[in-house]
């Protein structure tokens, strides 16, 4: 078993923390796992991404150039990674802010999903990123969703039972949508 | 890996802390600096809990001083810096080579030469592996490529430096330093107040005097002991570590350290799905470096390549292990580039 993913979006939307909260989940199921965080001069605002790669198997590289997967939650990350996925690779679009248009439904299995909408009608716009990480949870199966659940709970524990609470159902609403329930 | 313990999602730099801990790590002084300041950020948490001595210290020039005065107490003592800010801590570095003082020095490098930048670089190479300031001397260096090895490394750098009573240091990048992965805590923290007690310092009532030193100005004595260092430099390699990945019936080896040795392990298995045999020899301890081992390999009548990240350094020391049997191809990432195992694909495919 395989998987990778590049995570990409705005500063602030919550990117490196979906990224650890899959790693996290990856390791409590007992798989190999490494995230990569972007390394380099960042600032709130700018691009932000990170590369999980999860599998069964030791890992050689934490780096990838053309992942198998992507998380694309803002337009400049679209421009940026689209190009270097991998031809059939799944590709995950934040459509409620990137346009539509420029997605590549031809060359990969594009699920154009309208996250920051669905975040806010869940209560708080702020939970897009949980959708999208459910969505791509739905999607590939690498990891349960119950121990994403459980890395959630990990990952928030210093917030309101509330918050986690609603976190947990705007992962599990992407996780619908993803599996094509 | 024993699949019942717990493992933990830590970064390489927090592997390195959490290892120093366990190793028994009793003093900790440094000076922050990009990409390595998990390192005390962690242990100023977590070291100052169990009774040790942490201590941001006014620059790199006396953080290093203050391992070499605690080394001298017979301490378990450590310091953690990046490129530039070794730079600064060589003169120390090199006194206690000359003093014969054990210490663990940590460089998570940058890109240089100078500030350089904050991107991955193996550029420090000759600095750690040829002493790295004034004066004949070695330190030994590893050079791990994973946040375990990270751990398990740190832990055996402390032994060795006690060992040989000599500086061990950690030679990773920002690549390691900054990415997670799960680690195993397999050592429970323990201090033997007894490892120095043939030779540090506590005040000589009731024995002989002893005398650390690096100053040698008597007739034969600095020959003296620069013969006893070298010595002891040689016997190093009774400690030769190093990976050998899918060489057995590779055509084309790939030699790299570090991030780039992982990194050049995806490549090789990329292109061994095209059919081309490639394996990978990374080395682990960088001085000593693994000649034989890599030169019982070229017997076999492989074909080799450097991948470094940087213009060409170990590429030299590949090339004095293969000497007179064949030589490596050379591939260069330059610093600041952060590689993928794409770039080392047509490169390595080029020799086939």
């Amino acid at each position: 078993m395989y998987q990778d993913v590049i995570i990409a979006g705005f500063g602030g939307q919550g990117v490196m923390l979906i990224g650890n909260v899959l790693a996290y989940a990856a390791m409590e199921q007992g798989l190999n796992v490494t995230y990569m965080p972007v390394y380099g001069v960042e600032m709130r605002g700018g691009t932000a991404n990170c590369t999980v790669v999860i599998s069964d198997e030791e890992i050689g590289s934490p780096i990838i150039y053309h992942p198998k997967t992507l998380i694309i939650m803002n337009q400049p990350s679209l421009e940026k990674f689209q190009p270097r996925l991998v031809e059939k690779g799944l590709l995950i679009v934040n459509s409620s802010i990137v346009d539509e248009s420029l997605v590549d439904k031809e060359k990969y299995y594009a699920l154009a999903i309208p996250v920051n909408k669905i975040a806010d009608e869940l209560g708080d716009i702020r939970m897009a990123n949980m959708v999208a990480l459910g969505v791509w949870v739905g999607a590939t199966k690498a990891v349960e969703l119950d121990m994403v659940m459980k890395s959630m709970e990990k990952h928030m524990s210093s917030l309101k039972k509330q918050v986690v609470e609603n976190n947990k159902k705007a992962l599990l609403e992407g996780y619908k949508i993803g599996s094509g329930e | 890996m024993d699949k019942n313990r717990e493992r933990m999602l830590v970064k390489g730099n927090e592997a390195i802390a959490i290892g120093a801990l366990d190793a028994g790590v009793e003093c900790y002084f440094a000076y922050p600096i990009t990409p390595q300041s998990d390192i005390p950020e962690y242990l100023s948490r977590e070291l100052v809990k169990l009774g040790g001595e942490f201590v941001q210290a006014e620059s790199e020039l006396a953080s290093i001083n203050m391992v070499l005065g605690a080394a001298a107490c017979g301490k378990r003592a450590m310091t953690s810096s990046s490129s530039p800010g070794i730079s600064l801590k060589q003169e120390g570095i090199s006194y206690m080579a000359g003093s014969e003082l054990p210490a663990v020095i940590v460089n998570i490098t940058r890109g240089g030469p100078g500030l350089g930048g904050i991107q991955p670089s193996q550029g420090d190479y000759f600095q750690a592996t040829r002493g790295g300031g004034h004066g004949d001397y070695r330190t030994m260096v590893l050079a791990p490529s994973t946040c375990q090895e990270c751990y398990d490394l740190t832990i055996e750098a402390f032994d060795l430096a006690f060992k040989y009573r000599n500086p061990v240091l950690i030679l990773g990048d920002a690549i390691l330093g900054q990415m997670k992965e799960p680690i195993t805590r397999w050592k429970q923290r323990t201090i033997d107040p007894n490892e120095a007690n043939e030779w540090k310092l506590t005040g000589k009532k009731g024995r002989e005097q002893r005398i650390l030193k690096s100053l040698f100005l008597g007739d034969g004595e600095m020959e003296e002991h620069n013969m006893k260092l070298w010595k002891k430099y040689k016997s190093m390699e009774q400690d030769l570590k190093w990976e050998e990945f899918s060489v057995e019936d590779a055509e084309v080896v790939a030699v790299a350290f570090g991030s780039i040795g992982r990194i050049a392990k995806s490549s090789a298995r990329k292109l061994r799905e095209m059919g081309y045999k490639v394996g990978v020899f990374r080395p682990i301890t960088l001085f000593p470096f693994p000649y034989e081992p890599l030169r019982k390999l070229a017997m076999s009548g492989k074909r080799f390549i450097t991948i470094e990240n940087n213009t060409g350094q170990m590429v030299e020391d590949v090339k004095l292990a293969l000497c007179g049997v064949t030589d490596t191809e050379f591939f260069a990432n330059m610093p600041g580039k952060v590689s993928t195992p794409e770039d080392f694909i047509e490169p390595i495919k080029k020799m086939f």
